[in-house]
Parts: structure tokens; C-alpha cells; sequence
């Protein structure tokens, strides 16, 4: 049976169920219903979210004019922005380092880089802010970007790792050949290599950061408002239509984030230099 | 390249900072309840001083206190109830601030000047004063409406459509006045007795959030709620319930008067002295409690051309001489204590 | 460029992982130290602790102390953390049930095909639970897609109160980290034979029985991993019970901000913490075993 593993399940007929596809379908439709309908009602003309009048893009006009959410929205980016750069530097550095050889402390250093990937978001946010509090640190937009910086490295870090794992070093080998010394090899030749890897790290720690929600709850201080914190505020005074356009747009921003960074893993997979 | 990218990204992020921090001699960063601001006012204020105001928002005294509480230092103003500044007071949670001389000061009303919570009025402004209790929607409901009993064991009818304040302050006041007992209460014995009060009145309970009770009330997710007796106005003439009930219980009803204060180490104390001075100007008070529908504190001949009439004449803040009004003290440690512990034991 | 790297490889190393691995230290591992450290303090009526050691915080998880300051076992918190283990097993049992068949589907696509419907099942991931949640409540809602047509066609009368209870929150789990499920056992599919499947249909005429006797166990690693991450994620999860749970029936998350906001009981939110803790600990230390089996697999 050796020669049949991985051979392209497409390629038999046994697996199918008929009903398989049927199954499918139901579940896409629950999958993106829900999105469908938050999206459909944002144009909605009637104020009763959920009952339909006519199309209408007021509320969107009504969301952006209000100086609040142009707040949210500037916030949410100022602090995506700056954790982006900051944690996706440091995801690099790090990756570069554990991607070579073994050496000691290796595998405390990675499972201290993976932590804040299996503690739960409440714990962390709470124990942020129990810290916070403990060495006075004021709670603001910098109380956030700190926050979030140690949640994005692991996420900047994972795709970075995974190119340099795939990357092949005989390029390396070549521009020692040359007598290139290690800074000119990491940066003619590694980095532009690992460009891919970068760009997706970096996007995956954007979308984390834009989207988190709990940790912001807790360590937002004054006119830090982010726009999924503005967006729970709307949501805690019941349902509108604002609410629907604003979320809109926020999907409408991951999904871009999303579509740019599974472009560019296409490209961390396929390149390879060697011929 | 990719540091090019980055070193761009670093650029604009910091640039962007500081942009915002430039703003900040001529910012405000006010901190109060759920739709309490008048955004007009706002604004108004905003084009007169040129200053940027930000508005946070809290749903209860207790969160208020809790986020003051961990560090969030960069409020200047906020607006506490009279029981919460007296705690506020006593931990030095606060900025002294010369209110007596502001130039508005004199519109206050003599009664509310120097008020036993701030007798030398150096931390607090007034905001707005009203009374706590529950609201009916009489519509097809057939009890009387006069009575806690209606909210602690409420009708069949209604069972199940009842929303509940999340937090203590304003609802175990109310449980003490049901069954008798006295305010501030230490006695363990008659807190468990409160205890199995709420508990029982959780059958009925659909939700406990002091935030929604107008979208909840005006969809008819819930039938009864606790409630404040402007806000009660506001959710039966804005929101479309016009047998809205605001019930003022032989029993007793909870009085709160609502004051502007500047939180301890507030970065931008000038602005905010400018901003309760605006706030005590005549026309400015009146627009407040025009727009929130509560009682003004200022004095009732400087905002007699001011304010909405249909105010005075508004069934919610008419209370009856029968009727006892309790305004919430600040309790002892110990009974603060029982009180949140029988609380977090019903909410859970 | 005049930049000189420290010759020594080791020094390097530390520089290069320094502040990844001192931010982390720092901002998380010391925090939860201190959180735990906290929950052996008095608490601060107000909010923050006291100074001085107390077990009140860990006393209150099992007792309530009595009228007369006597300890009784009070199994209430237990209540909450159980409800929270059940709706988490629950949310991870139907997005198992609901999962499996469409990786099952997916993996039978041609490979293009394939790449797309992944791409669509992840997309909804990375986009903000709390915008989902709230998408849940126009559909649950009192007058939202599922009642209005109900309530039009004379179905039924009265609202049918989908929202603020364990179905609400439950529907919530599940829709929040289904991706998570699905791609962990499609990738244990993918490494399937199929020709096991051919066999196993000679063997057994019922296609329904060669899935259970041949297909599970055999991805069995990644079901697991698929199961222990969702449950793991649900057990943390604050959203679904805060948004679609209305404040009446708390899950451990939200008792534990609860306690950080309102109610100013540092002390016992950090006890709570810690058994959130030591609970998604057990749970990942049998997903890194199962990952382990997977990737075992892979050879």
C-alpha cells in the first residue's frame, strides 16, 4: 500500500458522501450568514436594525462624521502601527537567533516566545493590569501599545520562523565564499530572502491588533478608546445600525489584511533558491 | 525593502503620537455615565475655549471607582455620586479644586451649596440630582405600581422580562427599604435575608446591566427595570413607551445627587476648572437637565427661562410627600464588604 | 554598513533574543507571578489589595462564610466553573460534529479548490469576534432573522428568548472557533491514504462504518488537537457570555473581569485566574502531546 500515501484523495471515488456537499454548503451559509446579514443591514435605511425599509448608506455617513469614532479608528491604528513595528522587529531578531544551531537556553527562549500564545486573553489582561497598577504605570494609549507588543510577537514570529526554516543557505555559504562578513550576509542576503516572511509576520500582528478587544478593555485609560472597545460601548446600548456600518468596515479591514497576507504566504511557500 | 517599509511604518507612528500629544494643552478628557452628555453642550463648549474634549464612559459608580481605582490617571473630570465622593475624599482620590470662586458658583442653589459630602466645596461641582427606583410598563400590565414588592416579587405577567441594575449600590438600598431594615447594614443575619430576596427575584430576572435599559424597555425584551427617574422620562417620551411607569414605592425611593470632580493627578486641571465653571452657567445648567431630564441643583429663578417647562410638570420627579426618600450614605468598610459579597453570590 | 556584530556567537544569541524574550518576561510572566502572589492578599475595598497575607481569596472559591463567620462549603464558584468546563465541552462537541464533515469535504477537492475553501473557512478567524458576536445577536435577537419570519408566517406568538442563555452563548463558542477545529483535522486528513479507504470498502460495505473504523482513529491525533484547542479557547473566552449571555449566567471569564471592575476583589480574580490557568495548562499539555503524535505521523 506504500506507493497510495499521498496520493490525492481526489483521485478515488470511496470517500465521497453525497450528502457531504450539502453539508458543506449549510455550514458556509452559517459561516458567512451572519456576516451577510451584518453587512446587508448596515445599508439598511430603517433605524430597527433588523427590519428592512430601503438602502441606504446614512449610517455610514452618520459613523464617520462622528468625531469618536474618527478617535477609535486613529487609536486603533496608532497602536497596531507602532506594536506591529516594534513586536515584528523583535520576532525577527529572535527568529534569526533560534533558527541557528542548538545552544542552551534555546528552548526556554522560545517557549517564554510562544507564552502568550496558550494563555487565555482574560488572564492576561487582568494580570496586565494588576501590574500595571503595581508600578504606577498610567493607563493610556502606551499602556496599550505595551500590551499589545508582547501579544504580537508570537504571532509576527511564527511566519518568520517558518521561511527561514524553509530557506536554503546555500546563498549564505556563497556570500561567505566572498569573503562577505555576517552583517553583509544577514543583510544582501538573508533579509531580502526572508522579505516574505517579514511582510506576513508583521500583517498577522497588525490583524491582532486591530481586532483585540479584552486586553484593551482592561488597560485603555483615558481617550484610548479603540474602535472594537467603541464598537462594545455601541453594543452595550443595544442594537443600530451604526453599530452594523462601523463592524462592516472593521471586517472590511481584516478581510484585506487577510486576502494581502495569504497572497504573500503563497509566495513564503513556493520560492525556493535552489536550482 | 523591508526596513524601508518598517522604518516609514516608525515614522508615521511616532509622528502620529506626537501629534496627539500636542493637542494636549488644549485638550479635556472627561469621564461619565452612559448617555449623561449633552453632545451639544459639548460642542458648545469645544468652540468657546477651543479645547478638545474626550468623552469615556462608565455604567456604574462602582466601575468608576474601580478604574480611578487602577491607574487610569488621565481623566480630569468625572462624575461620582454623593456616597462615591465621600470614599473618593477619605482616599485622597482627589484634586482640590477653588469652586467657591468660580464665577458661575453663584448659580447653585443655596441648598445644594456646601452639601455634607463636600461641606467646604473644594472637590466638588453639581451635575444633576434625581431618585433611583424601578419603572413598569403599565401597558397590559395589571398591578398598581406603587410598591417594591412589584420589583423584588414581581407579577407572573411580567416574570422573566425584569432588568436588574449589575451593580449593588443602587439596589440593595432599595432591598433594605423592602423588607425593613436599616441602611448601611452590618447585620449578617438580615444581609442574608437580602441575600435570599434577590435570589428569588433572579427567577424572574431576564438581565443585569445598568446600560440597556431603554433599548430593552423600548423593544419590549423587558417589561420592568431598575431605572433613574429623568432617564425613566426620557425612555417614555423619546423612546416611544408612553405607559412607562416611573414607580415611586411607598416603601421608599433612593435619592442621588450626581457631582463634577477632578481625579487626583488629572493632567489637565485649568481645562477642567473652566469646564465646571461652563457647566454652572445658567443656560448651560438648564441644557443639562433638558437634555438628561433630572432636577437642576443650580438655583430655579437662573434657569426659570432656561428650562423645559414640561420638566417641572413631569410625573417622574414629582415625588409625593408620603413617600421617604433615602439618599445613599457612604457605608462602613464591613458593610461594604457584606454588601459585595451577597451581591457577586446573586449575580453569578 | 559600520555596524559591528559582537564576535562571540553566544553573545549574539542573547542579544538577538533579548527583547522578545525580556518583553515577554516582563509584561507577562512577571504579571501573572504578581497576580498570583496577589491572591494570597487582603482585598482593598476599593479596588487594588492591602498589605499582609490572607486566604481569603482561595477560602472564598470553596466556602462562604456564615453568619456567624463559620465556613460553609458553598459550591457556588464550582457552579460557575463547572458551567464554564460544560459549555466549553459542548461548544467543542458541536464544532467537532459540525467541523469534521467539511473537512472531510475539503479534503476531497482538487487542490485549488481546496486552497479556496480553506482560505474561506479561515477568513471569518481573523476577522473581530466581538463583530461576530453582535452579528449573532441580530439573528437571535428579539425581532431579528430568526423570529421576524417566525413571528410574520403566525409560527409562533411571542418572542422565543434565543438570546442571553446557554444556547445563545453555546451558538457563540461554536462560531467563534470552528476554523480552529476544522484545520487541525484536515491537515491530518490530507496526510491520510486513501487506499486504506478502498480496503476498508471491501471490507466493509458501509461507507459510514469505514469512517468510524478506519478514517477517525486514523486522524485521531488531529481530531484531538482540534478538540483540546477549541476547548481551551472556549474555556477562555469572554466575549460570547459578556455580549450574547447578558450578564445572568457568568462563565469564569467574565467573573474574572468582574472582579477586576465592579466588584474590586483583586485578590479572588487572581485566585480565579489561577485556576484558569492551571486548567488551560492541563488542556494544552495533552494538545502538545497530540501534536507530537501528529507530527509523528508526518514521518
Amino acid at each position: 500500500m506504500a506507493s497510495n500515501i499521498g496520493r490525492a484523495s481526489s483521485d478515488t471515488n470511496k470517500g465521497k458522501i453525497p450528502w457531504l456537499k450539502l453539508w458543506a454548503c449549510i455550514f458556509f451559509v452559517y459561516l458567512y450568514g451572519p456576516i451577510a446579514v451584518l453587512i446587508g443591514f448596515s445599508f439598511n435605511d430603517n433605524r430597527i436594525a433588523q427590519v428592512w425599509t430601503e438602502f441606504s448608506t446614512k449610517w455610514y455617513t452618520k459613523a464617520f462624521s462622528n468625531e469618536a469614532i474618527q478617535n477609535a479608528i486613529i487609536n486603533s491604528l496608532i497602536v497596531a502601527s507602532v506594536a506591529t513595528v516594534a513586536s515584528t522587529l523583535f520576532a525577527t531578531m529572535a527568529a534569526l537567533v533560534l533558527s541557528k544551531g542548538k545552544f542552551r537556553g534555546q528552548n526556554i527562549s522560545l517557549g517564554i516566545i510562544s507564552l502568550p500564545l496558550l494563555v487565555p486573553e482574560i488572564a492576561t489582561a487582568v494580570a496586565t493590569l494588576s501590574f500595571f497598577a503595581a508600578i504606577n504605570l498610567p493607563l493610556g494609549l502606551s499602556s496599550i501599545i505595551i500590551a499589545h507588543i508582547v501579544f504580537c510577537i508570537p504571532f509576527a514570529f511564527m511566519p518568520i520562523r517558518a521561511r527561514l526554516a524553509g530557506m536554503d543557505d546555500t546563498l549564505q555559504e556563497a556570500g561567505r565564499d566572498l569573503y562577505a562578513n555576517d552583517i553583509q550576509v544577514l543583510w544582501y542576503v538573508i533579509l531580502p530572502q526572508l522579505k516574505p516572511g517579514i511582510f506576513a509576520g508583521a500583517i498577522l500582528a497588525f490583524i491582532i491588533s486591530i481586532d483585540d478587544f479584552i486586553i484593551s478593555l482592561m488597560v485603555a485609560g483615558a481617550g484610548a478608546t479603540t474602535l472594537p472597545l467603541y464598537i462594545y460601548g455601541m453594543i452595550r446600548l443595544g442594537v443600530s445600525p451604526e453599530i452594523n456600518a462601523v463592524s462592516t468596515v472593521l471586517f472590511l479591514i481584516s478581510l484585506t489584511l487577510v486576502g494581502i497576507y495569504w497572497f504573500i504566504s503563497k509566495q513564503n511557500e513556493g520560492t525556493s533558491y535552489a536550482h | 525593502m523591508p526596513i524601508s517599509i518598517t522604518k516609514k511604518a516608525g515614522i508615521l507612528a511616532v509622528a502620529a503620537l506626537f501629534s496627539s500629544t500636542a493637542f494636549a494643552s488644549g485638550e479635556l478628557n472627561f469621564y461619565n455615565w452612559v448617555d449623561y452628555t449633552p453632545p451639544e453642550l459639548i460642542a458648545k463648549f469645544e468652540k468657546e475655549t477651543g479645547i478638545k474634549v474626550n468623552v469615556d464612559t462608565y455604567d456604574s459608580n462602582e466601575t468608576l471607582l474601580a478604574k480611578l481605582k487602577s491607574g487610569a490617571t488621565g481623566y480630569d473630570v468625572a462624575v461620582p455620586s454623593q456616597n462615591f465622593v465621600t470614599i473618593m475624599i477619605e482616599e485622597g482620590m482627589l484634586e482640590k479644586i477653588d469652586v467657591k470662586n468660580m464665577p458661575n458658583y453663584k448659580n447653585v442653589d443655596k441648598r445644594w451649596q456646601n452639601p455634607p459630602w463636600d461641606p467646604t466645596q473644594e472637590y466638588t461641582a453639581p451635575y444633576q440630582m434625581g431618585s433611583t427606583s424601578f419603572s413598569i410598563n403599565m401597558d397590559g400590565y395589571d398591578g398598581p405600581g406603587n410598591s417594591l414588592k412589584e420589583f423584588f416579587e414581581p407579577n407572573d405577567s411580567v416574570s422573566g422580562k425584569v432588568q436588574v441594575f449589575r451593580t449593588p449600590d443602587e439596589v440593595i438600598p432599595l432591598a433594605l427599604m423592602y423588607l425593613g431594615y436599616e441602611q448601611c447594614n452590618e447585620n449578617p443575619k438580615e444581609m442574608k435575608k437580602v441575600q435570599e430576596l434577590l435570589l428569588k427575584q433572579k427567577k424572574h430576572v431576564k438581565t443585569y446591566n445598568s446600560e440597556t435599559m431603554i433599548a430593552n424597555l423600548s423593544s419590549g425584551e423587558v417589561l420592568v427595570s431598575s431605572h433613574w427617574d429623568g432617564y425613566s422620562m426620557k425612555n417614555r417620551t423619546e423612546n416611544n413607551v408612553p405607559k412607562l411607569k416611573f414607580v415611586h414605592p411607598k416603601e421608599g425611593i433612593i435619592g442621588w445627587f450626581d457631582s463634577f470632580i477632578v481625579p487626583k493627578g488629572a493632567p489637565n486641571k485649568a481645562n477642567a476648572e473652566k469646564f465646571l465653571n461652563f457647566m454652572m452657567d445658567a443656560k448651560n445648567g438648564a441644557e443639562i437637565s433638558n437634555f438628561n431630564r433630572y432636577a437642576s441643583p443650580l438655583d430655579a429663578k437662573a434657569i426659570a427661562d432656561h428650562i423645559d417647562p414640561a420638566l417641572g410638570k413631569a410625573p417622574e420627579i414629582n415625588i409625593d410627600a408620603s413617600v421617604p426618600v433615602h439618599f445613599s450614605q457612604t457605608c462602613s468598610s464591613k458593610s461594604i464588604k457584606l454588601y459585595d459579597r451577597v451581591w457577586t453570590k446573586v449575580l453569578q | 554598513m559600520e555596524i559591528k556584530l559582537p564576535a562571540n556567537p553566544m553573545t549574539r544569541r542573547w542579544l538577538g533574543l533579548a527583547p522578545s524574550v525580556i518583553i515577554i518576561f516582563v509584561f507577562m510572566v512577571l504579571p501573572i507571578l504578581l497576580l498570583a502572589v496577589y491572591s494570597f492578599k487582603p482585598a482593598d475595598s476599593y479596588g487594588g489589595v492591602e498589605p499582609g497575607f490572607s486566604l481569603d481569596a482561595w477560602t472564598q472559591l470553596f466556602f462562604d462564610r456564615d453568619l456567624d463567620d463559620t465556613l460553609i462549603f458553598d459550591p457556588v464558584y464550582l457552579q460557575i466553573i463547572w458551567r464554564s468546563i460544560v459549555l466549553a465541552a459542548i461548544g467543542t462537541t458541536l464544532s467537532f460534529l459540525v467541523g469534521f464533515p467539511v473537512a472531510w469535504y475539503i479534503v476531497q477537492q482538487k487542490k485549488e479548490t481546496r486552497d479556496i475553501l480553506l482560505l474561506l473557512v479561515t477568513i471569518p478567524f481573523w476577522t473581530n469576534l466581538l463583530v461576530r458576536a453582535y452579528s449573532w445577536i441580530l439573528i437571535l435577537g428579539k425581532n431579528g432573522m430568526i423570529e421576524q419570519p417566525l413571528l410574520a408566517l403566525g409560527i409562533i406568538d411571542d418572542s422565543l428568548e434565543l438570546m442571553y442563555g446557554n444556547l445563545a452563548i453555546s451558538v457563540g463558542l461554536v462560531y467563534s472557533y470552528i476554523p480552529l477545529m476544522i484545520l487541525p483535522i484536515y491537515a491530518s486528513l490530507e496526510k491520510l491514504d486513501f487506499g486504506l479507504i478502498e480496503a476498508g470498502h471491501d471490507l466493509y460495505a458501509d461507507r459510514f462504518t469505514v469512517i468510524r473504523q478506519i478514517v477517525i482513529p486514523l486522524c485521531a491525533p488531529g481530531i484531538v488537537a482540534g478538540c483540546i484547542l477549541v476547548f481551551v479557547l472556549s474555556l477562555g473566552d469572554f466575549i460570547s457570555p459578556s455580549v450574547l449571555g447578558g450578564g445572568k449566567k457568568m462563565m469564569l471569564s467574565n467573573l474574572i473581569q468582574f472582579q477586576f471592575s465592579s466588584a474590586r476583589n483583586w485578590p479572588f480574580g487572581g485566585a480565579l485566574t489561577m485556576l484558569l490557568l492551571i486548567l488551560v495548562g492541563i488542556g494544552s499539555w495533552f494538545y502538545i502531546k497530540a501534536s507530537r503524535k501528529v507530527e509523528a505521523m508526518e514521518k
